[in-house]
């Protein structure tokens, strides 16, 4: 049976024999030692790759993964176990050796498993993971022709696509049986451009969650093209300069700006514990009026959109983080708003079935404003226009973060000029939201292949921002 | 897992018998232990058994490969089939295809890569280890009374490697780590500093003590305290080890033959250049005992070896695996991937300058004690990354230094490795002492 046409939960039942019969013995023996909340997350994944390089298509990659991570909770803590097997006994085992944080002896209650419906966000028309190879194949094979038609210095191209399915079935001590199938797909293009002993190199990608149907040749021509033009930028790119500047940054993947230094600090699990210089502010104004920070897993087919969070809770509604410039909520999973007497907000994602939920973002951006994006970059005399970024860092603690541009210009008399070489941004968090002195009205919503990391784990996520214009910044430049 | 050999054995026969002319199986069993321990409670304790297998197929110079961790027969052979039948798809490659040659192997006992000591080590002994480390941590500074957690894990396990070559091997492993990471704040101030430290070893008795590693994560706390921002400036850097290894990572993967052949890096048609200061000796050792990236071979069944890098400031070598080094008309230096290259055990080797001398010849510059952010454009050398640090003033650590950048160029920076310490610290598989550069560009106010 092709395990992606149904219904993750049949799946489950009928491939692997894990019904809610088991799933329900296992959570009480996950309790069986007291304990607040207990938790089975059941996975399954395929994913399949293709790559690219000198024109060839080297290789192609197929792999399933399987596993079943048993989790128990008792106040502040938590007691994890996970396995490849899916078997009544090892999933016992697990269950036993994540009760093994409490040490109590309450006899184990029972759970009565009821489905919950999910809301569909993926909308996938034709699966990746079922379409014919050559189909994928031909992606690639646009974009490095395209990439060494558009010019004749590009020396290096290399083109990779990956498909993911993932079932996934979460079963909760509160009686929550809720079943996702979740989809992500990538494409990449990068093109490696030489000239008089010069050498620069162009990206760029996409990422949803979405079927075959969101991609196409033409696009990942444009997008080959794209990358070229960017290495050639660079090529003619002078230094950027060194010290504190005003910064205006595109609208779509600045948004990795405010994904470090607002977002990180912003999850409850760091505020909780006092590592964040947000800790203990809501209510208070941290930021310009002008600045309202959203972060949205609703959005359809998002690359950092999801039917249901890694612990069984399903987003509603958009999490308003600041509004206006206040601080309004934390990105919560059960654990931190259960200590913290908040609710939670469908923010406990995991990587798999091999780690622990934790406080993630989704798709985080700043809210439209309403100036004119031309005028934003008018208004400043001398300083920097950041176009594409490669990524970014933050110690939500000191709230000190970095992000890297790949693609910048000069701003000259309220004109944008020559491009400049890659650089590093850094900042403190709470005075970038201080800084945000313009905020345009062309919101864009990055469709870029971006993932985020912490505590180990990876998760992928969406960006986005309007132009926005920072007051100062200090640039990581050599002039 | 006693059936292994026979699985992988299966597998390699059902590859051949779809028309496969070369395979290869990989196959690996893990078992991880990792607590956190926060204000003295024991915040998360984690532990598993997992396994898991990945395979490559060959046929008239075309590959393909697959994974999993489910590894019921049915979805193997599926794999297997599907990966053959992929392969037929794949465009021929003349460097495609298992290395050329199978060395063998140093004996896996002799390189002290396991500790049977982790089998039995309880639970609690495990948690006590990080409540320990916490609890000193937090009494050595009335100002240091936050903490983001001590960490304890522990990893061990096996990996099986065969191919239709003849090569079979098998080796176990294991590691541990202990980390602290702690935060202070001075009496009236709102503003927090943070930092952390933490020691990694394959044996539990060559890993700092608890008193060890608190010790030295409250020293680096701190020196944070009163942190402030510097004017932007071009001046001499010293990064203290842990900080040097952070930037022979990003050298390593210039050196790699894939970043070469796809001239994706600064050191693309260097070799047998000077490109770093002389004296400056770069390695690549995989043999090194009870090294955390030690193992007899590649995963590809190369033996491992030591590669000299960088010898007194020349490129000696590209590290390969057998397919770039085909690419580059080379032999593989038992770094092999099977998708590119790793590193073994990959360090800057000790000079002769004991760590106090290099600061005290720094005029004014930066002590980096932590680096933040990406940054590094591999195809031109261009670095520029957020830093922390100590100022150093007519030789001496003056005042700490945030919210700076550091930006160079690694080709500029390798040549200006002016002195180098007799500290050579190996706390991870990449490994440094203290290095000087001569010039960088600081970008504060």
């Amino acid at each position: 049976m092709d395990p992606f046409r149904v219904n993750a939960r049949a799946y489950f039942e009928q491939e692997h024999g894990v019904d809610a019969r088991r799933l329900e013995r296992v959570l009480a023996e996950g309790l069986g030692r007291g304990g607040d909340f207990a938790d089975v997350y059941v996975e399954y994944r395929q994913a399949s790759s293709l790559h690219l390089e000198e024109s060839l298509l080297k290789e192609s990659r197929e792999s399933v993964a399987v596993g079943a991570g048993v989790r128990v909770v008792v106040g502040e803590q938590t007691g994890y176990a996970y396995t490849n097997e899916l078997s009544l006994e090892a999933l016992l085992e697990c269950a036993r050796t994540a009760a093994r944080i409490a040490r109590g002896s309450r006899a184990a209650g029972s759970v009565n498993l009821s489905p919950q419906p999910v809301p569909d966000r993926y909308a996938v028309e034709r699966p990746a993971h079922a379409a014919p190879m050559a189909e994928k194949v031909a992606f690639l094979r646009a974009a490095d022709a395209a990439a060494r038609a558009a010019d004749p210095r590009a020396r290096e191209v290399t083109a990779n696509w990956s498909d993911e399915w993932r079932q996934v079935l979460i079963a909760t001590s509160a009686g929550e049986l809720v079943a996702d199938t979740q989809p992500l797909a990538t494409f990449s293009v990068s093109a490696v451009l030489e000239a008089n002993g010069q050498r620069q190199a162009g990206w760029k990608n996409r990422g949803l969650r979405a079927g075959l149907e969101a991609f196409s040749v033409a696009e990942a021509e444009r997008l080959a093209r794209e990358a070229v033009a960017q290495a050639a930028t660079l090529l003619t790119a002078v230094d950027a300069p060194a010290g504190e500047f005003p910064v205006v940054l595109a609208p779509g993947a600045s948004g990795v700006l405010l994904h470090e230094s607002v977002g990180h600090p912003l999850e409850a699990d760091a505020n909780r514990k006092r590592l964040s210089v947000f800790s203990g502010r809501l209510g208070e104004r941290v930021a310009t009026e002008l600045t309202t920070v959203v972060d949205d897993a609703t959005l359809p087919g998002l690359r950092g959109s999801v039917n249901v969070d890694g612990e069984a809770t399903i987003p509603r509604t958009p999490t308003v983080l600041i509004e206006k410039g206040v601080l309004r909520a934390y990105l919560q999973d059960r654990l931190s708003a259960r200590l913290m007497q908040m609710s939670p907000t469908g923010n406990g994602r995991r990587q798999d079935y091999s780690s622990i939920p934790i406080p993630r973002m989704t798709n985080t951006f700043l809210a439209a404003g309403d100036s004119d994006p031309e005028e934003i970059v008018r208004s400043v005399a001398r300083g920097l226009y950041c176009q594409a970024f490669s990524g970014g860092q933050v110690e939500p603690a000191v709230g000190k973060f970095t992000f890297s541009m790949h693609e910048a210009y000069l701003i000259e008399d309220g004109r944008r000029t020559r491009p400049v070489k890659g650089a590093t941004l850094i900042g403190s968090g709470e005075e970038i939201l201080r800084n945000i002195v313009a905020v345009g009205h062309d919101l864009v919503l990055d469709r870029g292949a971006w993932a985020c990391g912490k505590d180990g784990q990876s998760a992928p996520v969406g960006v986005g921002t309007p132009t926005v214009k920072i007051a100062k910044m200090t640039v990581g430049g050599r002039r | 897992m006693k059936d292994f050999p026979a699985l992988a054995e299966r597998m390699l026969a059902q590859a051949r018998a779809a028309g496969a002319e070369d395979a290869e199986v990989h196959l690996s069993e893990s078992t991880r232990f990792s607590t956190r321990v926060r204000q003295g409670t024991v915040e998360t304790v984690t532990e598993a058994t997992t396994r898991a297998v990945s395979l490559r197929v060959f046929l008239d110079q075309r590959v393909a490969r697959a994974g999993a961790s489910d590894l019921r027969p049915d979805t193997l052979e599926g794999l297997v089939r599907r990966a053959v039948e992929r392969a037929r798809l794949a465009n021929q490659d003349p460097c495609a295809g298992l290395p050329d040659e199978f060395p063998a192997p140093p004996p896996a006992e002799s390189l002290n890569l396991y500790d049977p000591a982790l089998e039995t080590l309880p639970a609690d002994e495990k948690i006590a280890l990080a409540r320990d480390t916490e609890a000193i941590g937090l009494k050595l500074d009335p100002r240091v009374k936050n903490s983001g957690g001590a960490g304890f894990s522990t990893s061990r396990g096996r990996v099986w490697l065969v191919n239709t070559r003849g090569f079979a091997g098998t080796y176990r492993s294991s590691s541990c780590s202990l980390g602290l990471y702690l935060l202070g704040q001075e009496p009236g101030k709102a503003a927090q500093v943070s930092d952390y430290w933490y020691s990694a070893a394959r044996q539990r008795a060559k890993l700092e003590t608890p008193e060890q590693v608190a010790r030295r994560t409250v020293e680096r706390v701190c020196r944070h305290f009163g942190a402030r921002k510097v004017q932007t400036q071009e001046a001499p850097v010293v990064f203290e080890p842990l900080l040097a290894a952070e930037l022979l990572a990003d050298v390593f993967a210039a050196v790699t033959g894939e970043a070469i052949y796809l001239r994706r890096s600064f050191l693309v048609d260097t070799l047998g250049e000077r490109i770093a200061a002389a004296g400056i000796t770069l390695l690549d050792d995989g043999l090194r005992p009870g090294g955390l990236g030690t193992r007899p071979f590649d995963r590809e069944g190369v033996a491992a070896q030591r590669t000299l890098v960088i010898e007194n400031g020349v490129l000696k070598n590209y590290l390969c695996g057998s397919y770039s080094a085909r690419k580059l008309g080379r032999r593989s230096t038992g770094n092999g991937t099977g998708d590119g290259e790793a590193p073994t055990n990959f360090y800057l080797a000790a000079g002769p300058h004991a760590p106090e001398a290099i600061v005290a010849s720094v005029e004014r510059g930066l002590y980096v004690t932590r680096l933040i952010g990406q940054g590094v454009n591999l195809v031109t050398g261009d670095y520029s990354r957020g830093a922390f640090g100590l100022w150093i003033e007519n030789g001496q650590l003056s005042y700490p230094v945030h919210e700076v950048t550091i930006s160079g160029n690694l080709r500029r920076m390798l040549e200006g490795m002016e002195m180098v310490g007799s500290d050579l610290d190996f706390r991870d598989a990449f490994a440094a002492p203290t290095v000087k550069i001569s010039a960088v560009t600081i970008a504060g106010t």
